[in-house]
């Protein structure tokens, strides 16, 4: 494990190359909306709103502690958390607003692609923190205050290392080939989750859709979320996450269970992480101040602290025990094309894994 | 039992009043057709069209032809008639036991029974995850232990084909159990006491007499775990993924992900619905007209036969085969509520109260799917009893004309997988004039349609044991039909009704699949935020709330079965 701090600079370095291609596909003509802090007047109307909906792809008990120490910042506020996987959560809220029913504030996703199809919808509205435009990269959100990066993700190996001594574990995607790790491993699905359809899109476009076939025949166990995955290597079920959220396994590694991550050598899998508001919020002010708090130093700061994440915000001070995300050799996020290949993807990865 | 009518009193006078009863059936009819008509119309129709809405055969040329449907269908039909036979082979001795012979403890044993039929088979499905995953499984961990193979070596994988039929079959032997031991109850000692008489031996008058009696409640039994196991979402959807294949009710619900298929989700359901059709007709033919009024005035109590020397080998084995479905599973949730580690052997050291504290105080959309449960678990009850009764009543005295057409209606859920009824009622109740999606009232419409087959199958069976002659008597005498079944049928029903009451709310606890497509997060229900929470790999929360839900479940039962003036009606009744 590097052990050496990260600094937001070196995140932006890194991260360059990726986020190019997160250009925001489909550009809606609109109004750059003007910077907002957190103003006595949006506490007070968000107040009396009293609650916000919370829709998010991240890990639960992560999104539940952001909640509670929203409603410990803004007393009488009450956070509502829905967690399933992005695909899942993406799925919801059309299933929900092909019904004319609103019932989400803020969204945080794991897939870009769905805020292309959101804002080919107009659904979201626009809202742009003060901090966001001071702090974060322009590569990090929408100039028309339709999205904001929270949090930037990336898909590892994670190994059990009672079951796998560090020395022997595989390094790269072609090393999960050897038949010695097969029935050993534990991937998710990218039907479910967000940083998995873009980890698969990622690796069948760099190494082919061959590499799934073959990857198919190590009898991969197969489990829904990427939040799933570092949860069976803990357990012991299986030795090796081929893929899922790299953060948990972190977090497990310093709360002492015998966990490690791994960076393959062809890449890891990206995917940032977007929250929006949606324009039909049923607690619009609530919405913006959570969407304000969350993106906030302070928010950012509880993100990289206790969710061992990657933050897009300059002014959050990293803590030791992360690699940098400069230091790790990323595979090329693209929302554009995931967006455009997700059915194939789901229907390619289903002939081949067989579920 | 009799219903003495003292003799000095004489005929109350005929009231000249309007016997409201047709009335009354055809309206229950009405409702009848639009809570299974609509939906399966639509169903129907979305089969028969493509995406665009033109009509088409495609979907079932799809359907037949490429393997990731049709490997589903034979999974399906592998795991359905593999459970419906070891459900058989399991229940009905067991049944046999509690219910004819002097077992020891045979109420335990039908408590134990009661409470694996109450159990949520999703619920099962995690704790035998659990228990038996090759590698984390807390029984491979002790086989290895104890054997001191190595770290690869197991002795179950809960994760196969095998697995999944095993806790199936876990979570559906009750039904097969409740109908025997039922039917056993009624058959009535008379008829037993004149084969003996008439010199047959204790064994022979069992294979001549009773058997016989019991058998159609057998075969109900099977077709009943084998339509279960066909239908059912819940434990698929647990370990089907894991697994590596697919059932048609995770195949179907993998239709509805974006973009969302359901005309493929559809067609891919007709065949299970033509299935279940075909093997009612089949079981109909075979039992032909052979019914047997077992309760009427004349009532005998069933003889017992001495188990002698296999009474405590009996007994221990009924208890072996409950620790699969109840003590097991309870034993892993709680092991897994209160260890830092899902799997890790709880101990004094490790014991933490993290998971609960999370449930209580965390987990923020928890408190809201628990008030959604009750809400519908008691309001699907108490309707889906009423609308069961009524509809229960007219077939079993064929009271109206067309009765065999409610009939259907009333059973023909009973072939719709959960998920398919929920796409039905989504694409219903999505549109104008009846915007329910999004309310609760569109889950309870669900809940009570899923619930009306079996509960209306109790209650006509409750209705048949109930001779018509007893109903008749009262007719004679003047009552009106309504007033005949109000003063002589219904306490006759009691025990059945509560039995059915309390079967509708624990069905409502465990349904998961129609639950799946129709909730919003406004109406999330418990079963749906379990899913959830296993999809995200958080054991020790669903550990929590699977121990709440069970014991809300055990105090609804027992609080029913407390009722002042309901006496002690145990499951059995049903």
């Amino acid at each position: 494990m590097n052990k050496t701090t990260f600094s937001r600079r070196d995140v932006l370095k890194g991260s360059t190359a990726l986020a190019a291609g997160s250009a925001f596909a489909t550009p809606v003509r609109a109004a750059t909306p003007p910077s907002e802090a957190i103003t006595p007047a949006l506490i007070e109307a968000a107040k009396k709103e009293g609650k916000v909906v919370f829709y998010t792809a991240m890990d639960l008990a992560f999104a539940e502690k952001l909640g509670r120490l929203f409603e410990a910042k803004y007393a009488g506020m009450a956070v509502r958390v829905e967690r399933s996987g992005a695909e899942r959560v993406f799925q919801r809220i059309g299933q929900e607003y092909a019904s004319n029913i609103h019932a989400v504030d803020v969204v945080n996703t794991a897939d870009q692609a769905h805020v292309i199809e959101w804002k080919r919808q107009a659904i979201l509205a626009q809202y742009l923190p003060e901090e966001v435009v001071k702090y974060y990269d322009k590569k990090y959100y929408d100039p028309e205050g339709f999205e904001l990066v929270t949090r930037v993700l990336v898909s590892p190996f994670g190994i059990n290392t009672d079951m796998v001594k560090m020395a022997d574990a595989p390094k790269s995607f072609a090393d999960l080939l050897d038949p010695k790790w097969k029935g050993k491993m534990v991937k998710a699905h990218p039907a479910y989750s967000g940083t998995i359809m873009n980890a698969t899109f990622q690796v069948a476009r760099d190494l082919g859709w061959g590499y799934f076939e073959k990857l198919a025949k190590q009898d991969v166990m197969q489990v829904q979320s990427a939040t799933d995955t570092p949860k069976r290597i803990v357990l012991g079920e299986r030795a090796i996450m081929i893929d899922g959220a790299g953060y948990l396994v972190i977090r497990d590694k310093e709360a002492g269970k015998p966990v490690d991550v791994i960076y393959p050598e062809e890449g890891t899998p990206l995917a940032t992480s977007p929250s929006v508001v949606m324009k039909a919020a049923p607690n619009p002010s609530a919405a913006k101040l959570f969407q304000n708090w969350v993106h906030s130093r302070e928010g950012q700061q509880i993100l990289i602290d206790y969710a061992r994440q990657y933050s897009p915000h300059s002014q959050a001070i990293e803590k030791p025990g992360v690699r940098k995300l400069a230091d790790i050799k990323l595979m090329k996020e693209d929302p554009a094309g995931v967006e455009k290949g997700a059915a194939e993807i789901k229907r390619h990865y289903t002939e081949i894994f067989k579920v | 039992m009799t219903v003495a009518i003292p003799a000095e009193q004489a005929p109350a006078p005929r009231k000249f009043g309007i016997d409201f009863s047709t009335p009354v059936l055809y309206a229950f009819a009405a409702i009848l057709c639009v809570l299974i008509v609509l939906p399966l119309s639509w169903l129907l129709l979305y089969s028969l069209t493509d995406a665009k809405g033109h009509l088409t055969l495609a979907n079932f040329v799809r359907l037949f032809s490429e393997s990731a449907f049709l490997d589903p269908l034979i999974t399906t039909f592998i795991i359905a008639t593999s459970s419906a036979f070891i459900c058989c082979a399991v229940a009905a001795p067991m049944g046999w036991l509690v219910a004819r012979t002097d077992l020891p403890f045979s109420g335990v044993i039908r408590a134990l029974v009661t409470a694996s039929f109450v159990t949520p088979p999703f619920l099962g499905a995690i704790a035998w995850e659990l228990l038996a995953a090759p590698n984390s499984g807390l029984l491979n961990k002790i086989f290895r232990a104890v054997t001191g193979a190595g770290p690869d070596v197991h002795l179950f994988d809960i994760y196969s084909l095998e697995g999944i039929i095993f806790v199936i079959s876990c979570y559906t032997f009750p039904y097969v159990f409740v109908l025997v031991a039922n039917s056993l109850d009624r058959t009535p000692g008379e008829l037993e006491d004149a084969s003996s008489i008439l010199g047959g031996g204790r064994w022979y008058t069992a294979r001549r007499v009773t058997i016989p009696l019991v058998l159609p409640a057998l075969l109900a039994g099977a077709l009943v775990a084998f339509l279960q196991a066909m239908t059912l979402f819940g434990s698929p959807a647990i370990l089907a993924l894991p697994a590596g294949f697919h059932t048609m009710t995770t195949k179907i619900w993998s239709l509805f992900q974006f973009p969302p298929k359901p005309e493929l989700a559809a067609a891919a359901s007709l065949p299970l619905l033509v299935l279940t059709v075909f093997l009612l007709r089949a079981e109909h033919m075979i039992l032909g007209r052979r019914g047997y009024s077992v309760v009427g005035g004349k009532y005998g109590a069933p003889r017992l036969i001495p188990l002698h020397r296999l009474r405590v080998p009996a007994f221990i084995l009924c208890l072996t085969v409950l620790m699969l479905p109840v003590f097991l599973p309870y034993a892993a949730l709680f092991n897994a509520a209160f260890s830092p580690v899902a799997t890790t052997f709880l101990t004094f050291k490790n014991f933490t109260m993290h998971n609960i504290e999370f449930v209580l105080f965390d987990l923020s959309a928890a408190s809201l799917a628990l008030k959604n449960t009750v809400i519908l678990g008691t309001a699907t009850a108490t309707i889906g009893t009423a609308i069961a009764l009524v509809i229960a009543y007219v077939t079993a005295r064929q009271a109206v004309r067309g009765h065999r057409i409610l009939g259907f209606l009333a059973t023909a859920p009973i072939a719709i997988p959960g998920i398919v009824l929920g796409v039905g009622l989504f694409l219903s109740y999505t549109r104008p004039p009846f915007v329910l999606y999004g309310t609760l009232w569109i889950l309870l419409i669900a809940f009570v349609t899923i619930a009306l087959p079996s509960s209306y199958q109790q209650l006509q069976a409750a209705f048949r044991t109930i001779h018509q002659e007893l109903e008749d008597a009262s007719r004679i005498l003047g009552a009106t039909r309504l007033r005949s079944l109000w003063e002589i049928t219904a306490p006759l029903l009691r025990t059945g009704v509560i039995a059915t009451w309390c079967f509708i709310f624990v069905g409502v606890m465990r349904e998961l699949s129609a639950a799946i497509i129709l909730f919003t997060s406004e109406t999330k229900v418990i079963s749906v935020l379990i899913y959830d929470l296993n999809e995200s790999g958080d054991l020790g929360a669903i550990s929590v709330i699977g121990i709440g839900m069970l014991i809300i479940t055990f105090s609804v039962v027992i609080a029913v079965n407390r009722i002042p003036g309901f006496g002690s009606v145990r499951f059995r009744n049903t």
